[in-house]
């Protein structure tokens, strides 16, 4: 029983602002839901099903649904982290085709820059987290997180910080084009070198950015959404996975995108050459190379030779990635890039991304989140997208 | 000291009470000497006044813990390194496993 062709992304919105001290939290979820309903073309009382996650304030998704105005028969509030909005996508893509759910609206926001966030500063996740004793006297925050998978990837395949470096190079190089992006400067492999190291071998530019916003997005039916305005853009495969420390058989060559990637794809029928536009969660430059080879578009190990000399950017290389920019450069609301990564995946597919960096007839692209921390423990999830 | 277990033999860490490799609650403490090597290295600069290199270890009994790699020059370090386990107190007064390279 499978979810190939029974559900559809009909609406998206990605919120324009990246600081925002003026709105609260609240507000900018309601303000993308209203987004993404007049995206398209449908109202609050369409909606029957409501999914967030860790950053919809109060108790899952009850305050939120409250706050909007929602009257559901289906809720989620599933929390992998940064990739929660994809696993929302697939689990109202299951809902939908179980005749549980037929108008699915999927929010996120958050302040993290107003809240002064940091990937430097230690994360509390509440009392009772049996492994905070044993992890956090040691001062491992977000980035040193990362850094021990980038470092253990250039011992083990001999990757370089310049080719790491390419995959900022890329995203900066689409930025450009995006009007509300928070670093629009292209930067050349020497610019990423300069900036300062953080947590060796993790330079400020191997980093993502830390911005106010948020996204949300309708799923629904293909009737409903063949009766709607635009494109049809339909579910064609799913797939999520988790990744833990495996009780101390620690092996940082691999991420849950090997496991979450295989579900999708084979759901999909389709492999790694089948994709035209890829969305791929770009918290540190690491993420992005290791989750390119987990995917299988290139071998584990050569992640390194197959981001380098612009293999990613639109027009110029081999698979255009990122093309808003992604989190390095464009957008990563309340540090949960897993929402603008589906929402470029749409544009794309609808040809609505800038024409500059607009691949040419797509009709089938990849989203993949990862959320959580490489280094420890984390959950994968990647979405597989058709125009029909 | 490292959890072992009585009915699949295997270690793990962080210790459980449940084995989380066999779902056994036959679970000992055993001591170890402490030796193994740097499995992941990065010396963190930006968090804090003074730089520290957090690191994965991988001890001889074969299970791989989080640490910090201390009393030593961090820049000097490199994946591979022989270490040997210190206890150091911790902000909070508790005595935490940490590691210095030996030759």
């Amino acid at each position: 029983m499978s979810i190939r062709g029974k559900a559809s992304i009909a609406g998206i919105f990605e919120h324009p602002t990246r600081k925002a001290p003026d709105k609260t939290v609240a507000q900018l979820h309601a303000e993308c839901a209203r987004g993404a309903l007049a995206d398209a073309g449908l109202t609050l009382k369409d909606v029957d099903g409501y999914f967030c996650a860790g950053d919809a304030p109060g108790l899952g998704p009850l305050n939120m649904a409250d706050y909007i105005g929602l009257h559901c028969n289906h809720i989620d509030s599933t929390d992998t982290g940064g990739s929660s909005y994809l696993v929302h996508v697939s689990h109202a893509a299951q809902a939908i085709s179980a005749g549980k759910c037929n108008v699915a609206l999927i929010t996120l926001a958050g302040r993290p820059r107003s809240e002064s966030s940091s990937g430097m500063k230690p994360r509390n996740w509440g009392p009772n987290v049996p492994d905070e004793p044993f992890e956090s006297p040691f001062g491992v925050v977000t980035v040193n997180n990362y850094a021990l998978v980038a470092a253990r990837h250039m011992h083990d395949w001999g990757t370089t910080a310049e080719q790491l470096a390419w995959v900022k190079v890329a995203a900066s190089t689409h930025a450009q084009y995006n009007p509300n992006a928070m670093l629009r400067e292209v930067v050349s492999v020497a610019d990423v070198l300069a900036s300062p190291l953080i947590s060796d071998p993790l330079r400020r530019m191997d980093c993502c950015v830390v911005s106010d916003g948020g996204g949300a997005l309708i799923v629904t039916r293909p009737e409903i959404a063949k009766s709607l305005n635009r494109p049809v853009i339909t579910i064609r495969g799913a797939g999520e996975a988790i990744k833990g420390n495996r009780g101390g058989r620690i092996d940082l060559s691999y991420s849950a995108a090997t496991w979450s990637g295989k579900t999708a794809f084979t759901e999909a029928r389709l492999t790694p050459a089948d994709i035209q536009y890829a969305s791929i969660y770009d918290s540190f430059t690491i993420t992005v190379l290791m989750q390119l080879e987990d995917l299988g578009f290139c071998a584990k190990g050569a992640g390194g030779r197959f981001v380098a000399d612009g293999n990613l950017i639109s027009g110029v290389g081999k698979l255009p990635f990122n093309t808003d920019g992604g989190g390095l450069c464009n957008n990563h609301p309340s540090n949960r890039g897993g929402m603008t990564k589906v929402i470029e995946a749409v544009r794309q597919l609808r040809g609505e991304s800038h024409p500059q960096v607009q691949v040419k007839n797509c009709t089938l692209a990849l989203a993949q989140g990862m959320g959580g921390q490489l280094g420890s423990r984390h959950g994968s999830a990647t979405l597989i997208l058709e125009r029909q | 000291m490292l959890k072992r277990c009585k009915s699949c033999s295997d270690f793990h860490w962080f210790p459980r009470s449940i084995c989380p490799l066999c779902g056994s609650d036959d679970t000992y403490w055993l001591p170890s000497e402490g030796k193994g090597k740097i499995y992941s290295l990065t010396i963190t600069r930006k968090a804090g006044p003074m730089a520290y290199a957090l690191a994965y270890v991988t001890l001889e009994e074969g299970i791989t813990l989080m640490s910090n790699i201390v009393d030593c020059d961090l820049d000097s370090l490199r994946i591979g390194y022989d270490v040997q386990v210190v206890f150091k107190n911790s902000p909070s007064g508790q005595a935490v496993p940490m590691f210095k390279p030996i030759k």
